[in-house]
């Protein structure tokens, strides 16, 4: 494993400024203020292929580079509102490394041209949040964040948001309204945040794991960066993997290694005696892939081409003694619970899903109530101000589509189980009648 | 007792609310209005940690989430007086505050108990036995799932993923995660927090790894097959 991001994660106090510096913390930082201009900055990052890690895979240098030039109000913002079913990888580089993203957020603040950033960081990460707000303190005293950053022109400041519990507030619109003090409902694109964000602001927002790449991509260039991963996706990447593994936990591995030497190779495979049946390879929003597509190199291009996508970067593995519509019932419980109720599509797409889900699962269904909810999916995707309805409408129609013999199965078994219900019922009235 | 009896809870909860609209609203009271500072008597404490959030955003209202977190925490739950002192504070109408507290998951509209557990039943930790867990809990805390047991001591919620799908199935524990967990341990969790233990002692073997290689994490190997 090419370790960038967690590198340094088992050294001692790594939380503290002392052993961050130790380890070489805060010289991208001094870096780009001393030797570099905001320009340049954003070009290096551009040049390095550094793409988002937060699910869109879109080039950071180039998203910093849409904001406007000139005196105004600019904002940057973490997205640490991971919350994505099977993501936890921002939550450990947060832990241990907490230095390393507040490095980030900064230098990305020097090249938009941002004085004031937020960590948007999700409510239940207490801990983290904790953590976050300790670095913040250190990282003030130390004269890396406030006025006059090292001796230089650049003044900064940096907040801890803490949300308090909602799914969509990670997408950026919907951040940008919680962070406003409303409730977090999306916005209508465009205008971009690059234009108009946070209070109005251009606002540049980058995820966790993409911003604390930053410090790394500054320190050592753009060259050292893209010789690890592929050619389009540069870099390595941290792997959450969950679910039916022996290992579960966050790997970091270089973009393009088989995605079979992640699930097995690292996270040592399903248990004992057991065969995966379907695996999400980006969070719970992406598309399921099957164990044919194991061989294939885990990145953003070949996840694309399979019918999936990288996503967050997590991978949920369910074994063969799960049944499907157990997990495309649970997602659909899940998104139901988070849309924001904002759009038509989604509000009711996800409700009706839950609804046709759980007749298959009292033996209701008929097969065509499959016809009708890849129906209901297809009329989500596309017709929303943003993902959330398609992020279950992708998985839950790859289901239908990839396992449809099981869900035809399911409707067959679970339907005569509920006629012998019905027949012993009818049986034991007369009987019970005469008693 | 009147036919919709069984939907007023306490005053000012959610469920009074419920029982208000199907009453009629008062439309004779006038729409509510952002209060008087003078007239609100708030807590020092709680006006001083809403003021110092008010004072590092540009706009005052983005405090709006860490002051109704900070009146929670201070009330146990977000009643009628909290959200008058917190808009008190914020010159925002207690209308607004409701609106922002009914969105967000972790903020409470009703009473709660002392101890609030999240059990996270997403599709990690259910192919963990999430299920199996969330029942032990509920059974050993006697708090049905989604209520507050009849002692006031317990709050058990089925939460979604929390981001802890290495610790599958988790719970966070008064703010702290802990896994992964069977129905040994939520009994060892609501015996801990009921004779008085704080949450962040409970079960301190099942936090998060020392270790960030998930390899190198001593009994965390998964070799549970799914239920």
């Amino acid at each position: 494993m090419t370790r960038i991001l967690l590198q340094h994660a088992d050294v001692p106090d790594l939380n503290r400024i002392d052993t961050y510096e130790r380890v070489g913390g805060y010289r991208g930082l001094r870096r780009a203020l001393t030797e570099m201009t905001p320009d340049q900055v954003v070009k290096e990052l551009e040049a390095s292929g550094l793409r988002g890690r937060g699910g869109a895979g879109f080039s950071m240098g180039k998203k910093a580079s849409f904001l406007p030039h000139g005196e105004m109000d600019k904002y940057v913002c973490c997205n640490a509102d991971e919350s994505e079913p099977g993501t936890f990888k921002d939550r450990e580089l947060m832990h241990r490394n907490p230095h390393q993203l507040i490095e980030g957020v900064l230098i990305a603040a020097y090249a938009a041209g941002a004085n004031r950033a937020f960590i948007y960081i999700r409510g239940e990460y207490e801990e983290q949040a904790d953590i976050l707000d300790a670095a913040l303190t250190e990282a003030y005293a130390r004269g890396y964040v406030g006025e006059r950053v090292l001796g230089s022109d650049f003044t900064c400041s940096l907040v801890v948001h803490r949300g308090a519990g909602a799914y969509i507030c990670g997408e950026e619109t919907a951040l940008l309204d919680s962070l406003e003090g409303k409730r977090g409902n999306p916005r209508l694109k465009p205008p971009f945040p690059a234009n108009q964000g946070l209070y109005q602001g251009p606002t540049l927002i980058n995820n966790v794991e993409t911003l604390s790449n930053v410090p790394h991509v500054i320190t050592n260039g753009a060259d050292w960066f893209k010789q690890f991963g592929t050619e389009r996706s540069p870099g390595t990447k941290v792997v959450s993997v969950s679910g039916c593994v022996q290992r579960p936990g966050n790997y970091e591995v270089e973009l393009g290694i088989p995605a079979r030497e992640i699930v097995y190779g690292l996270a040592g495979g399903p248990p004992e005696g057991r065969r995966i049946k379907a695996w999400f390879p980006g969070g719970s929003s992406a598309p399921v892939l099957t164990e044919e597509h194991l061989d294939l190199p885990y990145d953003f291009e070949h996840m694309a081409e399979a019918g999936s996508m990288l996503g967050s970067g997590a991978i949920i593995v369910v074994d063969d003694s799960v049944p499907i519509v157990s997990v495309a019932l649970r997602l659909a419980e899940f998104y139901r619970h988070e849309s924001c109720g904002k759009c038509v599509p989604c509000r009711e797409g996800t409700n009706w899903t839950v609804k046709m889900l759980e007749r298959i699962d009292r033996g209701e269904a008929t097969p065509l109530d499959l016809e009708v909810m890849a129906d209901v999916q297809g009329n989500i995707i596309g017709n929303c101000l943003c993902l959330l309805g398609d992020s279950m409408a992708m998985p839950v129609g790859s289901m239908i589509r990839r396992f449809r013999d099981e869900f035809e199965e399911h409707i067959a078994a679970r339907a005569q189980a509920r006629e012998r219900v019905a027949d012993r019922t009818d049986a034991a009235m007369p009987t019970g009648e005469a008693a | 007792m009147t036919k919709f009896d069984h939907l007023r809870g306490v005053p000012g909860s959610r469920s009074r609310l419920a029982a208000q609209v199907w009453e009629g609203a008062r439309v004779e009271k006038g729409p509510a209005v952002v209060p008087e500072p003078a007239d609100v008597a708030v807590p020092d404490d709680l006006r001083a940690t809403i003021e110092h959030h008010m004072s590092l955003y540009p706009d005052r209202r983005s405090a709006v989430l860490p002051a109704l977190r900070a009146a929670q925490e201070r009330h146990g739950w977000l009643s009628p007086e909290a959200v008058e002192q917190v808009a008190a504070v914020m010159q925002v109408t207690p209308a607004y505050l409701e609106s922002i507290a009914s969105f967000y998951d972790m903020l409470e509209l009703e009473p709660v108990g002392r101890h609030t557990i999240y059990m996270c039943t997403n599709l990690s930790c259910q192919l963990r036995g999430a299920k199996d867990v969330l029942q032990a809990l509920s059974e050993a805390t006697g708090a049905p799932v989604g209520e507050s047991s009849p002692d006031g001591l317990f709050h058990l919620r089925s939460f979604e993923c929390l981001g802890a799908c290495d610790l599958a199935p988790m719970a966070s524990i008064g703010g702290h995660y802990r896994g992964p967990l069977d129905a040994q341990d939520a009994r060892a969790i609501a015996a801990h927090l009921r004779e008085g233990g704080a949450a962040a002692d409970v079960l301190p073997d099942k936090r998060l790894t020392e270790s960030a290689d998930p390899r190198q994490a001593k009994g965390r190997v998964n070799d549970r097959t799914a239920p």
